[in-house]
């Protein structure tokens, strides 16, 4: 492996970590403040307990989340400090926001999980719901910040410097909007799907009350999400066909720019040869999905130099995954919308359960493989159409041996972070069992 | 408009050194004094540490915006102390959280406690190679020549060392005037006066250690010392207040504690600061990165403040109140209990 695949590689290795961590730290709040919510309304201690089990989860993700953020802005300028020195000053003030956000976050988090005793009731509620609305803000400030790095704005490039510099365009760039609801959407039923998958496999081996509140909780929010998410999705692919149609001909391997263009479902991209092996081939949907427009013309990868072609296969298998998961989800959300307001017996069945507990991990899956969508598909561009990744990469040499470093310390804090968790949860059962 | 966020980011700094320096130096406590001061310490931070490292966030946004280059040639030149840092940031806040959260069993307890311990004082030793490095001028931009010239030299040197060891005392000596403050049992409060005034007397050691071995590697840090009424006076100020500190170790008062060192490292900060301003970072073969040539642009530099007046607006009244809650609110709440 070379030094500069090995960035990449340690990029995305501490992405796809915090990613986790900040979607849950962003999303779980919601659930303990509704729970909370629910314990103040009802006075049924079983949502109070809830409320306290999940907190202690939020302040884990939360804790690692900050600490691998706060790795993250340090090693946008370790490893791509040519990158940095030109996007800071412009892409800057959507992290600048998300400073003050996160800030805010934290402090309510910490009047949450320590003021159980000191604050009133309703105070302890409401600061539940700061961190909620502060954790999903600050959520949208970063992604607004790598919305610019896909449709760069609000500057002047001449001869590779930066002028005419205008924050507030940057921030507001035209990829902003679809990518921000497009990841809170994502995270929503990422996170929700999941909650309720784990207190669905403790529930399949003891019928407690407290796992049946917290799968309705966790899936009300997952299937919201889950149904709001493929409008979502198609607003934003035909936005990155507007901004950036080489990577939605990448992650469609779409190689001939043609009308009546096809929508690829599946199959092996043949790089080398400009064709998909084994696909189901849809024609004229793919023009409909980039253009609203059966007949219209979508660029193919024809359209641009072979050195300015994304990596092919991993952005049409990454694309693949993702909407293939997308569709699941929202059938478990059609099954829980059915059962909520007809079928309430098929919440009780084993099946339905085991789908649940199948599904944990898929929206964390879905999500991993969206953000290779959109970070592979950006290459090899940095700042999209203006500079390479390959051109920022720091000069110091061996930074593969700083990829393992940091991917090792991620393993092992993963493992630790599900070892935690598991134990929590066994103290949970094992009250819960005690009170009979 | 580039000196008063700078300013800001200094700001920024020094209450990070001050609220984060009690937190990391919280773990070098522990460590040294093996284990004793453990329960004080995470019952003291657990509440704030969250907030306390977003100062560290701060100054690095306020860099990479509004000091474009002082952010790439820093963390390009020491990328690897840098990444010592973070590498202990990492593993020190997640053995705190866990240790906090996970259930109480002995052998885990020990192991988060030994990581949490030892990776704070890493980190914080760490974090005053970096300084050290900035301040010393052994930063190199010709990045053709070797790889010991250009990514370590500027770290691995005496001066870079010993800032590093006056930092982890500093930290230390922060940790023990919060610690002396909070405890009640009498005992306790004895023994960490005890080992906060040899903590004390060990950074006054070190201080003299730096300023010894930035002659040894040529940087005429004493020269711009006295050059610097401000410094002089601050350094001063600070010599002053150690008999009062020493008074107040002998006999704990808590307010009166924490305001001296507060205003102990508040000098040593603003010494710090005279000497090196305008100079961001020293650089050995061009001219070195100023206030004057590293801003970024008017208009950058004037919504990055606004952000940040916005920001400080709406956080330092939450800060506040939550140190409201949790700090002086503590008495009442044990004495109810």
């Amino acid at each position: 492996m070379d030094a500069f695949m090995a960035a990449r590689m340690q990029m995305g290795v501490s992405l796809g970590f915090h990613i986790i961590f900040a979607c849950i730290g962003m999303v779980m709040p919601w659930f303990m403040f509704v729970a909370e919510w629910k314990w103040l309304r009802t006075n049924n201690p079983v949502y109070l307990d809830l409320a306290k089990a999940w907190s202690k989860g939020v302040a884990i993700f939360f804790a690692v989340g900050a600490v691998s953020g706060t790795v993250l802005s340090f090693e946008l300028g370790m490893l791509w400090p040519g990158f940095m020195e030109h996007a800071g000053p412009i892409f800057g003030m959507p992290f600048s926001w998300e400073g003050t956000a996160f800030f805010v976050e934290a402090i309510a988090l910490g009047l949450f999980l320590y003021g159980w005793k000191r604050l009133n009731k309703w105070v302890h509620l409401y600061t539940g719901l700061i961190v909620g609305i502060a954790g999903v803000l600050s959520g949208i400030f970063v992604v607004a910040a790598n919305g610019w790095m896909n449709a760069p704005s609000g500057f002047d490039w001449i001869d590779g410097k930066a002028y005419n510099i205008d924050p507030v365009k940057a921030m507001f760039n035209k990829a902003w909007f679809s990518q921000a609801h497009h990841m809170t959407i994502a995270a929503f039923s990422a996170t929700g799907f999941a909650v309720a998958g784990v207190h669905a496999i403790l529930y399949l081996k003891n019928k407690l009350e407290i796992h049946a509140k917290a799968i309705t909780i966790a899936l009300t929010f997952a299937s919201a999400a889950a149904i709001l998410q493929p409008i979502s999705g198609d607003l934003a692919a035909k936005n990155v066909a507007k901004l950036q149609p080489a990577k939605l001909a990448a992650f469609e391997s779409h190689f001939e720019t043609q009308e009546r263009a096809p929508l690829i479902i599946g199959g092996i991209p043949d790089v080398e040869n400009e064709t998909v092996k084994y696909a189901i081939k849809l024609p004229g949907f793919l023009s409909f999905l980039a253009h609203g427009d059966f007949n219209a013309e979508v660029k193919g990868l024809d359209q641009f130099p072979k050195d300015e072609w994304p990596p092919i296969p991993i952005t049409h298998y990454s694309f693949q995954i993702m909407v293939g998961i997308g569709m699941f989800l929202m059938l478990i959300a059609a099954i829980f919308l059915a059962a909520t307001f007809k079928y309430k017996h098929w919440l009780e069945k084993k099946w339905w359960l085991r789908m649940l507990f199948i599904a944990t991990p898929l929206g964390f899956i879905a999500v991993e493989a969206g953000w290779i969508v959109t970070e592979v598909g950006r290459q090899p561009w940095i700042i999209y159409g203006i500079m390479k990744t390959k051109d920022s990469l720091t000069p110091m040499p061996g930074i593969q041996y700083t990829f393992y470093t940091i991917s090792v310390v991620y393993l092992i804090l993963s493992f630790v972070v599900i070892w935690l968790l598991s134990r929590q949860i066994k103290v949970l059962q094992a009250k819960y069992m005690s009170n009979g | 408009m580039v000196e008063i966020n700078f300013l800001i980011m200094v700001i920024s700094l020094f209450l990070y050194v001050l609220l984060g320096g009690a937190d990391f130096g919280g773990g070098i406590l522990e460590l040294f004094t093996r284990g004793k001061a453990a329960k004080i310490v995470t019952k003291a931070i657990a509440p704030v540490w969250e907030a306390n490292h977003m100062w560290l966030i701060l100054v690095v946004v306020i860099l990479f915006v509004g000091f474009p280059t002082v952010y790439s040639t820093v963390l390009t030149a020491l990328h690897i102390p840098v990444l010592l840092v973070l590498l202990g940031i990492i593993m020190r806040g997640s053995a705190f959280t866990f240790r906090h959260y996970d259930i109480d069993e002995k052998r885990p307890m020990k192991i988060y406690s030994a990581i949490f311990q030892y990776s704070s004082l890493v980190t914080t030793f760490f974090l005053g190679v970096t300084l050290g490095g900035i301040i010393l001028g052994e930063i190199t931009v010709d990045y053709r020549e070797g790889f010991f010239e250009v990514y370590i030299h500027p770290w691995l040197n005496l001066f870079s060392m010993s800032m590093g060891l006056f930092l982890v005392l500093l930290f230390a000596f922060l940790a023990g005037i919060f610690t002396v403050s909070e405890i009640k049992d009498q005992e306790y409060v004895q023994y960490f006066a005890k080992v906060t005034k040899r903590l004390l007397l060990g950074l006054v050691l070190t201080g003299a250690l730096v300023f010894i071995t930035a002659e040894l590697e040529g940087h005429p840090l004493l020269m711009e010392f006295i050059q610097s009424p401000v410094s002089i006076a601050a350094i001063v100020l600070a010599t002053l207040a150690l008999p009062f500190l020493w008074k107040y170790l002998n006999n704990p008062n808590r307010l009166m504690l924490r305001l001296i060192g507060g205003f102990q490292t508040t000098m040593i900060v603003i010494g710090w600061f005279a000497i090196q301003f305008p100079i961001i970072v020293n650089i050995k073969d061009a001219p070195d990165i100023t206030l004057q040539n590293a801003g970024a642009p008017y208009k950058v530099q004037l919504y990055l403040l606004i952000a940040l007046v916005v920001g400080v607006i709406i956080i330092l009244p939450s800060v506040a109140y939550l140190y409201k809650v949790f700090k002086f609110e503590e008495k009442s709440v044990r004495e109810n209990e």
